[in-house]
């Protein structure tokens, strides 16, 4: 292996994060980062030297050949492990190869020069708590036996093994043991059903065959909590048979409500939900979750988090054009100091790895990030929370798609590799310190982005009829989804693959990003291969659609799968689950009355769920594509929290308003109103920006611990019930949704769980001309709010200030649409200058937000704030659903009331103040510039 | 009728909207991938313009935009500076200044220039406000403009800034020395250059991304709506193009 290291001339940025990275961990030390570039091949010296040229910036950087001659107390090395991808080597490989150097292999690494007084014991601690992450990347310390790593790819297995799994002699505890030696997830019922399969077969089950069954069923792919039977009792101990939670809760809604609505035009039947945009085009949106595999490798679960969902856009009917992302995390306090389990991330580190990886896949493939939420609980240390989501237009007339029989099934994109096995099974497992790094995928976004380029010409030529994503399970669940009323048979030889020595089994289930699975007639493949190969981007026949239904895969004529379709799809036993449904008891606190609130509220403004996100924000390009109109950060700086983001797609007069709700510490006291506040808290941030509610749809991803204890699956069955409830009353469907259980994590022997936890995303199509910001805009205007305020702190951010939880839960109340309804009118009137939803740290937070983003001073009375409590600290930072502060012009404040029935409660000022009263008792008298301070002060980078 | 080339590559994201632009402007354009133009299967001699647009083009690995710079030097120097020598306008926006920088083509002249990572260490998108620093095809009749950045590596180092400045190729710098105003830390806070001719030009900040004016974040602050101020850039390259010579014979024979 040839070896090319660059320095740079001058210390950069990268070398002072990582000297205080090392200061945070109480290092004294200086750090140095160089570049090294390791190629394989026929290289002579002339041709490692122009290649060093071409690594090397001339006028930052300089670089040597050989080993490294530069000094340092340690020399560390961090690079991805043997047989692991590594996108910017093969990235670079093409390069050199175009640059006309015969290089078979390109590896990257970074070293870092560590100059200080420190000890082995440190340099472990560096590498291991900052620096690598063990599941995917080595690190050596030791610079004089630094061995050179393997040319890119593992070459030794053997590979081409079928084996049989021997199932029809196994008993109760045997298939047990198959079942978790495999990391199959399957329960002792699925076992025995397949078992019971196989004897009418008349033979034992492949390798291949086990895993394709398993990855099918898996809790991932099937949802079969959600889908199966409850036996459920509820707090008065009333019972309930449940025959398909999904059917009778979510699904029932939007079937409720479609019956007035006519925009929707697919739900829940294709990778994502799609409605009606406008003439020429549909919008198709989905969302999901990524966390186990953030959990192992932030960067890496979130990066292929975003990519995964891209492709579930990609493959929307016949294939949409990705125009927006969002992201959400819940992750434990960045500044959380108690000590973890060995192999258990910082919540900084893994805030730092999940932010970075949103940013590097959004960015590079030109998607603007434009939405999104963090919220804080700490009990998400092991198990922390990615939410990806994209929309993106699809052509009408692209809807539906449908393989015929003949045609051929081919792979496009990314090549086939072993990374990412076991993925979708281990999404079900707990995590702790022996979770397999193999489950953990790489992505390479550029590849996606050749691919979406060319997937997207393909499509407007008519070149395919059918397309599905790669995600989960691989090509067994790709190919056995899109042949699955017809029947398919698949040769594996087909199958480009990363590395030689991969098993057939791995082959067909290996989740390896990048890849999209199309149905094409024979006489458009010559054309297809044109349109991608023109991209650079590879196209692999590998069978073709029958009419057996049965999925037939072999490898080198050998059977590795044959099975029926029927019982592949359909077979999965109903066992009954049971649940049971009681609050969670906290007492209520009676904090008293103080003399006054300002350093409340400036703690209440730094509480990280709060907090300014704009360090994050920053961080994703939202401004790609140039149609985002209404942006992630509003007023006078260009730094204020707007309640949602807004996309006009294609320079058009429709607009697209994205928004979220989202509260876990509501979970903790009662999953149905937090579920039913996450519902209402999307839509009044879709309200408060201009949206309109009658042309809004949702999407649910749920998160929750393990739901094969009774009270958890209880808790869950509550929270979809509040989602029928809720969503029927705003006529707001569900169009897709996901969702995620067995959040858990062992500490110290012991399991934890996450709080219930329910993100809601929520798109409306409205006008563009309807958008409403959130920053107060002059001087001299009145302010109203709009909705009541009741007696509800429990679960508040108020309340976590000093450790408490509470009891009153924020409830939801159906006056909220009236509500709602009545202030979409008075916008649609142009009768409100700004508006913002109160949420966390209720009226107090949301009126420094408006005048703070908007440079306005701003005096409020609480007095005829509309309420059902006079403690005016509840007044002030009460979290009740369904409210809002509202500017609005002088003149037009008869009308407003008229229309809205709102309570005018202030005016803004000049003074650059925030001042709130009661009773003439000043509750509240801050500074904008002191409150804006403190708001910005928590999220550092 | 102007003709505009989009340019695209593996990576290079900013086509669609630097096309609008472009068409807004009133020129024709075409999208071509980098490898139809290597190929000689679409003609650089029948455009007028070459844009390239923003985005990570080959991942920007090793450093933005120098795979594509190598590809575009490797596979098609004489075509490019044939089209330079015509007069004819090459445009790079943020990932595209940065292989024109990497391929030499700016500042030109031998002068030694890089764009490296931003003093803040980080990506950063923002808006920030450009004042016109010298007459340029671009510049014509601006004076400041808004327009968001969005780079990590924007950060404009020269070896020779005097000369540049002498030469009147700092085109367009941010509207103060401190950040975030100068968003990046760029040497005389230059957001964009040209060669000497004037005819090759970069720039860090993006203009497509202000074609409307509710683009501006502040849109509903302001009492305006009209065009986007970005919008001006490219109908000063239309106009400039329309004014070249030999402009009415390729359009014919397009």
């Amino acid at each position: 292996m040839h070896q090319i290291e660059v320095f740079s001339k001058d210390r950069t940025a990268r070398d002072r994060t990582v000297t205080e990275t090392l200061s945070d961990m109480g290092i004294s030390a200086q750090a140095e980062v160089s570049d090294v570039y390791y190629l394989d091949g026929a290289l002579k010296d002339a041709d490692v030297n122009e290649a060093a040229e071409f690594f090397t910036d001339k006028v930052t950087q300089r670089h040597e050949t050989g080993s490294s001659k530069k000094e340092g107390s340690w020399i560390i090395e961090v690079r991805y492990k043997d047989g692991v991808s590594d996108p910017a080597g093969d990235v670079i490989m093409q390069a050199l190869t175009e640059l006309g150097k015969k290089v078979s292999a390109v590896r990257t690494a970074n070293r870092y020069y560590v100059k200080g007084e420190i000890q082995e014991s440190d340099v472990q601690k560096i590498c291991r708590k900052e620096l690598a992450n063990e599941i995917v990347q080595d690190y050596y310390y030791d610079y004089e036996n630094l061995p050179a790593p393997k040319p890119g790819k593992i070459t030794e297995d053997p590979g081409s093994e079928i084996r049989q799994v021997e199932i029809l002699e196994a008993g109760d505890s045997e298939l047990k043991e198959i079942s978790a030696k495999g990391l199959l997830s399957l329960s002792p019922e699925e076992m025995k059903k397949i078992k019971e399969y196989f004897e009418s077969e008349g033979r034992n089950p492949t390798d291949g065959e086990m895993e394709t069954i398993a990855q099918t069923w898996s809790e991932h792919c099937k949802h079969k909590t959600f889908n199966g039977r409850i036996k459920f009792t509820d707090r008065d101990g009333k019972k309930e048979i449940i025959k398909n939670l999904f059917e009778e809760t979510i699904v029932a809604a939007t079937k409720k409500i479609s019956e007035s609505k006519d925009w929707i035009v697919s739900a829940f039947k294709d990778n994502a939900g799609i409605i009606k945009l406008d003439e020429k085009n549909n919008l198709a949106f989905k969302v999901e979750t990524h966390n186990h595999p953030s959990a192992l490798d932030p960067y890496g679960g979130a990066s292929t988090g975003v990519g995964g969902v891209i492709r579930d856009i990609l493959g929307a009917g016949l294939g949409a054009k990705p125009i927006f992302n969002t992201d959400a995390f819940c992750l434990a306090r960045p500044d959380y100091d108690k000590e973890l389990p060995s192999g258990m991330l910082h919540p900084k580190r893994t805030f730092r790895g999940v932010v970075s990886g949103v940013r590097d896949y959004g960015n590079r493939m030109g998607i603007p990030t434009v939405n999104g939420a963090i919220a804080y609980h700490d009990d998400f240390r092991g198990a922390p929370l990615v939410f990806c989501g994209t929309g993106g237009l699809l052509p009408k007339g692209m809807e539906s798609k449908k393989a015929g029989r003949g045609e051929r099934i081919v792979v496009v994109g990314g090549k086939t590799g072993r990374d990412g096995l076991h993925g979708a099974t281990f999404s079900s497992a707990v995590l702790d310190e022996n979770a397999p790094g193999s489950a953990v995928q790489i992505g390479n976004p550029i590849e996606e982005k050749k691919m979406a380029d060319a997937l997207l010409k393909a499509r407007d030529r008519g070149l395919y009829t059918c397309i599905t994503d790669c995600g989960a399970g691989g090509l067994s669940s790709a190919v056995g989804e899109m042949a699955q009323s017809t029947g398919a048979e698949v040769d594996l030889e087909g199958v480009e693959l990363k590395h030689a020595g991969m098993q057939p089994w791995e082959i067909w289930t290996s989740e390896s990003q990048e890849r999209m699975v199309l149905s094409v007639p024979e006489d458009r493949l010559k054309e297809l291969k044109e349109v991608f190969s023109r991209e650079g981007v590879t196209v692999c026949v590998i069978g073709k659609i029958t009419d057996s239904k049965r999925l037939v895969v072999r490898h080198e004529l050998k059977s590795l799968v044959d099975l029926d379709m029927e019982f592949l799809h359909h077979g999965l036993p109903k066992p009954l689950k049971e649940a049971s449904w009681n609050e969670n008891r906290f007492e209520e606190p009676e904090p008293e009355e103080k003399e006054n609130y300002d350093e409340d509220l400036k703690k209440l403004l730094a509480h990280p769920t709060i907090a300014s996100k704009e360090e994050v924000v920053r961080r994703y390009d939202y401004e790609v594509q140039g149609n985002t109109i209404g942006k992630p950060l509003v007023g006078a700086f260009n730094d204020g929290p707007s309640d949602a983001a807004v996309i006009r797609p294609e320079f058009g007069s429709t607009a697209i308003v994205i928004a979220n709700g989202i509260n876990p510490r509501y979970g903790m006291i009662n999953s149905y109103h937090m579920a039913a506040s996450a519902i209402d808290e999307a839509l009044r941030n879709v309200v408060a920006s201009g949206g309109d509610l009658n042309r809004t749809a949702l999407l649910d991803n749920f998160c929750w611990a393990d739901t094969s204890r009774k009270e958890k699956l209880g808790s869950l069955v509550m929270a979809a019930k509040a989602c029928r409830d809720v969503a029927v009353v705003y006529g707001t469907p569900f169009i897709s949704g996901k969702d995620s259980l067995n959040n858990e994590f062992s500490e110290g022997g012991k399991r934890i769980g996450i709080p219930d936890t329910l993100l809601i995303s929520a798109v409306s199509v409205t006008d563009t001309a309807k958008i409403v910001s959130m920053d107060l805009k002059e001087e001299g205007n009145e302010v109203y709010v709009v909705g009541r305020t009741y007696d509800e702190l429990g679960g508040s951010c108020y309340y976590d200030l000093s450790g408490k939880t509470g009891a009153n839960v924020p409830m939801w109340r159906p006056e909220s649409k009236r509500d709602m309804e009545r202030l979409s009118e008075a916008m649609r009137a142009g009768l409100v200058r700004s508006c913002h939803d109160c949420s966390e740290g209720g009226i107090a937070v949301a009126a420094a937000e408006m005048a703070f983003a908007g440079n306005v001073g701003l005096k409020m009375e609480l007095d005829d704030v509309t309420r059902d409590t006079d403690n005016e600290l509840k007044i002030l930072f009460s979290e009740s659903n369904g409210r809002f502060l509202v500017e609005v012009r002088k003149e037009n404040g008869d009308k407003f009331r008229k229309l809205t029935g709102a309570a005018k409660i202030g005016e803004t000022a000049g003074g650059k103040k925030l001042t709130i009263t009661k009773n003439g008792k000043s509750l509240i008298d801050s500074k904008l510039d002191d409150l804006k301070a403190a708001w910005k002060g928590t999220i550092k980078w | 009728m102007v003709k505009a080339l989009i340019l695209r590559s593996a990576g290079i994201n900013c086509n669609d909207e630097t096309e609008q632009a472009f068409r807004m402007a009133g020129a024709e354009t075409e999208q071509v991938h980098v490898n139809q133009l290597i190929s000689g299967e679409k003609k650089l001699s029948d455009y007028h313009v070459m844009a390239i647009p923003g985005g990570f083009s080959y991942g920007d690995y090793i450093a933005a935009g120098t795979i594509l710079a190598s590809r575009l030097s490797t596979g098609m120097k004489d075509r490019i500076d044939e089209f330079i020598q015509q007069g004819k306008i090459i445009l790079g926006i943020c990932n595209g200044f940065q292989v024109l920088v990497k391929m030499g083509l700016l500042p030109g002249d031998g002068m030694k220039a890089t764009l490296t990572n931003n003093d803040s260490g980080k990506f950063e998108c923002r808006w920030v406000k450009l004042k016109r620093a010298s007459d340029s095809p671009l510049t014509e009749g601006i004076e400041e403009l808004n327009v968001p950045v969005a780079h990590g590596e924007g950060k404009f180092v020269v070896d020779d800034l005097d000369t540049l400045e002498e030469n009147k190729q700092i085109i367009l710098k941010y509207s103060a020395s401190e950040y975030p105003e100068n968003p990046n830390g760029s040497m005389g806070d230059v957001a964009g250059i040209s060669n000497r001719e004037g005819n090759v030009i970069g720039l860090m900040p993006h203009p497509e991304r202000h074609l409307t004016c509710d683009n501006h974040p502040e849109w509903q602050r302001r009492n305006y709506c009209g065009p986007g101020e970005g919008l001006e850039l490219f109908r000063n390259v239309v106009e400039y193009c329309r004014n070249l010579k030999g402009e009415r014979t390729i359009a014919e024979e397009g």
